[in-house]
């Protein structure tokens, strides 16, 4: 309608004209590619760990004195800890999912090969699947002749003692997918350095303690061997009873065996939301700066605005002198606003692949989806109305007389 | 002149206070976010050891077999007990240490305290003087008592403060894991940052509580933690970490000349070379020697996400420069009038243009001021985060200075284009239509 009317002002006012296009382009790349990071890592915290998460308990204890019978002492604690009211599974463990500390080895897929095919996390210790509240999609469970003790396997190890080393394993789904894409992971074989082991179970997820590279999130394997190590993780029959079976085994634990101590204690809840601390943190610095972003973007246009309708009231009043109503200067500015916002984006979105571009090289972040594209468009052109609102409904206040005013 | 030109910016910044608060506004937003993050950055990448950095270097040798061989790969970055123990003995360094991470049981003497875990460094005697450790009490362990696993123990300030109440302790006894050792040393306050020597242990953590002879905790049989990495039949376990094929220990030397570090790295070529006619080492030598800050830059230890953040407040800053050469336009360019007058009055264009840039300049240093208390609230948020470096996040006096600098520096930068717009007004053009 009034748009070669508007580029011919705007073409009078270059320099206003391209600083509000340069802020829009600079807020519109930096918001898309703010967001897409804020959503990966809200992705990330949202990662599936494969276990009953909130049912589940920690308990993880140290000995103060060098202590004989470990083994003997770790029977003596789950035994006790099962007989606490509320507790429907017990599993002494080598580490935890989310627990950062992490054990962990190359799997080769022939004895011959030079580099390893993949790294995956070792699980080990007793009644795992069921203490965790693993999900079994094949095969089976590790059963109790499967089992030898760690403190022997690794001496049988390092002594090459082939008898003494275990030779079954359980893996994840996704460990299965990407050791044989497409077929049946049961009864296959695997190397861990020189020793086989047979694949006689999958678990449908089963997330590392530590993740290092997102791809291999649940590269898990779980042996049979029975770990004494003082790391226990305690499944109880519902939510509500963590808190209560939490104090109850401590106590237990601590009548059993006064001569340790308490390294951790919290609910499986609590690992998750401290290993993505960071993450959190990340996402939450981010929704303020491109809060702040817009903020300053809306302020600047409403100020640069304003700026404009003071300079052209005597232009605004010779059109409403001439018959132009209210509601077609409004409609002026907006259009303006529109047309200065439509260049701005167009800008912006090239300057947002760009930068993503950089992201994707320096910081090993995925290709901007194409849905940021629109959504930002869409989110600029409604801060820049709502921005420009205010002034253009002074401009269009302006009443017909001063036209006749020698300013 | 200039005290002239201030008076008249002040009065100008009066006359049009919401134009004048947006500007300052968003020059302190930009100027808090980004000194934020560019100090988080300048505390994070910082030197831990100033001074002496640049003689202290982390050999690296490559002892593994062939599995897995690819020329040029970088070797390990710690080295096998049998290796460190050889390096040790060559003293081929002005000082050097070996070391490993790891947690022990301290039980106090008062039976009011409940016995705790500490962190711990097991290391040899060099350690002290190579990292130039600060002590309060007493003093740090000999080569002999290395040989001897001897049972003695120096603490930090932390320690003796809540175990001994702050008296020098040195002599007193430490009970760990059921074993008396005797306090020799109490440090004072010491943080490198990073936590240099041993990064498994966390790139920014604090000093370990607990320093022992790492012959004495091999033999009190103190646990281990941090990276272990074993290749072939290494297994990993503590029981056999002498004799296993895996890497788990920390070797830094100090080499105090250019001439003595080439000659260092020349011995490790050599080493490497007699390892393998001995038939332990399989690959070719494959050596390096990076100096402390070199080692810092390999381990990546500033966190990606911090530079990740001190870009994205740049950007910002960027946005809020440009939302300010705006706003300034339209200032200046609203009082046509009043400068017409002033030229017409023989203001030549110089003089208008220093007037308009105090003006800008007034503007900076109140966006200084602005950004500068953001900057502390960002800085206190900062520290209620939970990560490790939180703790960390002060403002020094060169980043007050770099505050000011860059709001004044980047506000007149801001202020050139609308301050020459302004200047290019013809004086009778203005008068007439008055």
């Amino acid at each position: 309608m009034e748009i070669l009317p508007i580029l011919s002002t705007l073409r009078r006012h270059k320099i206003t004209a391209f600083l509000v296009i340069i802020e829009i382009a600079l807020t519109c790349a930096i918001v898309c590619n703010a967001v897409f990071i804020i959503n990966q890592r809200l992705d990330r915290m949202n990662m599936p760990s494969g276990v009953d998460e909130h049912r589940l308990v920690h308990i993880g204890l140290a000995d103060i004195g060098v202590t004989k019978d470990q083994k003997a002492r770790t029977a003596e604690d789950i035994a006790a800890l099962r007989q606490i009211p509320g507790v429907a599974e017990v599993a002494s463990l080598n580490q935890v999912p989310f627990g950062n500390s992490s054990s962990n080895g190359g799997i080769k897929l022939d004895p011959k090969q030079n580099l390893s095919t993949l790294n995956a996390t070792m699980y080990s210790g007793e009644n795992l699947v069921r203490g965790l509240g693993l999900q079994l999609v094949a095969g089976r469970e590790l059963q109790p002749d499967d089992y030898m003790d760690s403190d022997v396997v690794m001496r049988a190890v390092h002594e090459r003692d082939t008898k003494s080393i275990p030779h079954v394993i359980m893996i994840t789904e996704n460990m299965a997918q990407r050791l044989w894409p497409g077929q049946q992971a049961l009864g296959k074989q695997i190397y861990l350095s020189d020793i086989p082991l047979t694949v006689v179970g999958v678990v449908k997820e089963l997330v590392r303690p530590s993740i290092w590279d997102d791809s291999a999130k649940s590269y898990s394997m779980i042996l049979p061997m029975r770990e004494a190590q003082g790391e226990y993780m305690i499944r109880t029959k519902t939510p509500q009873d963590r808190d209560r079976v939490l104090a109850a085994a401590l106590t237990k634990l601590k009548e059993i065996n006064p001569h340790r101590v308490v390294l951790k204690k919290h609910t499986f809840d609590d690992m998750r939301h401290d290993f993505f601390q960071n993450d959190r943190a990340m996402a939450g610095l981010l929704v303020g700066v491109c809060v702040a972003l817009l903020v300053v973007t809306a302020l600047g246009i409403v100020g640069l605005g304003s700026f404009w309708v003071a300079q052209r009231r005597r232009q605004i009043g010779v059109r409403r002198a001439l018959g132009a109503t209210r509601s077609n200067i409004l409609r002026y500015f907006q259009t303006e606003n529109f047309l200065l916002a439509t260049i701005g984006i167009a800008l912006g979105m090239v300057l947002a692949y760009g930068i993503n571009l950089l992201l994707m090289v320096h910081y090993e972040l995925p290709r901007l989806p194409a849905i940021y594209f629109p959504v930002g468009a869409l989110l600029l052109w409604v801060i820049g109305q709502l921005a420009v609102l205010g002034p253009a409904m002074r401009a269009a206040a302006v009443p017909p007389v001063v036209a006749t005013r020698s300013v | 002149m200039f005290s002239y030109y201030l008076d008249l910016a002040l009065r100008s910044l009066r006359r049009n206070r919401v134009l004048t608060a947006l500007m300052v506004l968003a020059i302190a937003l930009g100027i808090g976010a980004s000194m934020t993050t560019l100090t988080v950055l300048h505390v994070l990448s910082g030197d831990p050891l100033p001074g002496s950095s640049g003689t202290l270097f982390y050999p690296q040798i490559d002892p593994r077999d062939m599995d897995g061989y690819e020329p040029d790969k970088e070797p390990p970055r710690q080295v096998t007990w049998t290796d460190g123990q050889n390096l040790m003995r060559a003293k081929r360094g002005d000082r050097q240490a070996l070391m490993t991470g790891g947690a022990v049981p301290v039980q106090p003497a008062q039976s009011s305290v409940e016995p705790f875990y500490s962190d711990a460094r097991y290391t040899t005697s060099d350690f002290f003087p190579m990292f130039k450790v600060p002590f309060l009490y007493g003093h740090g362990w000999s080569a002999s008592d290395d040989e001897s696993k001897a049972r003695v123990v120096v603490i930090t300030r932390t320690l003796n403060d809540k175990l001994f109440g702050g008296k020098d302790s040195t002599g007193q006894t430490l009970r760990m894991k059921d074993l008396a050792f005797q306090v020799i040393g109490v440090l004072d306050t010491w943080r490198p940052n990073p936590h240099f020597y041993d990064v498994y242990m966390g790139n920014y953590a604090a000093a370990e509580d607990v320093f022992v002879p790492l012959s004495t905790s091999r033999d009190a049989h103190f646990d281990h933690n941090g990276s272990t990495d074993c290749w072939g039949t290494g297994g990993g376990d503590q029981e056999h970490a002498e004799t296993s094929p895996c890497v788990w220990l920390q070797f830094w030397v100090q080499l105090d000349s250019a001439a003595k570090v080439a000659a260092y790295k020349e011995f490790l070529v050599h080493y490497s070379q007699d390892q393998k006619s001995l038939g332990r080492f399989e690959r070719p030598p494959n050596v390096r020697l990076p100096d402390l800050m070199a080692w810092l830059d390999i381990n990546k230890v500033v966190p990606g996400d911090v530079r990740l953040q001190t870009w994205l407040a740049f950007g910002f800053l960027l946005v809020c420069l440009v939302n300010t050469v705006g706003l300034m336009l339209a200032k200046f360019l609203r009082r046509a009038g009043e400068l017409g007058v002033r030229r017409a009055l023989g203001a030549s264009k110089r003089e208008v243009f220093a007037q308009l840039l105090v003006e800008s300049g007034v503007i900076g240093l109140a966006g200084a001021i602005g950004g500068l208390l953001l900057a502390f609230l960002g800085l206190w948020l900062v520290r209620l985060q939970p990560s490790s470096y939180a703790s960390l996040a002060h403002l020094d006096l060169k980043m007050l200075l770099i505050t000011f600098v860059l709001a004044i520096g980047s506000t007149l930068l801001a202020g050139l284009l609308p301050a020459w717009r302004a200047c290019q007004i013809t004086p009778a053009l203005q008068l007439k239509s008055q």
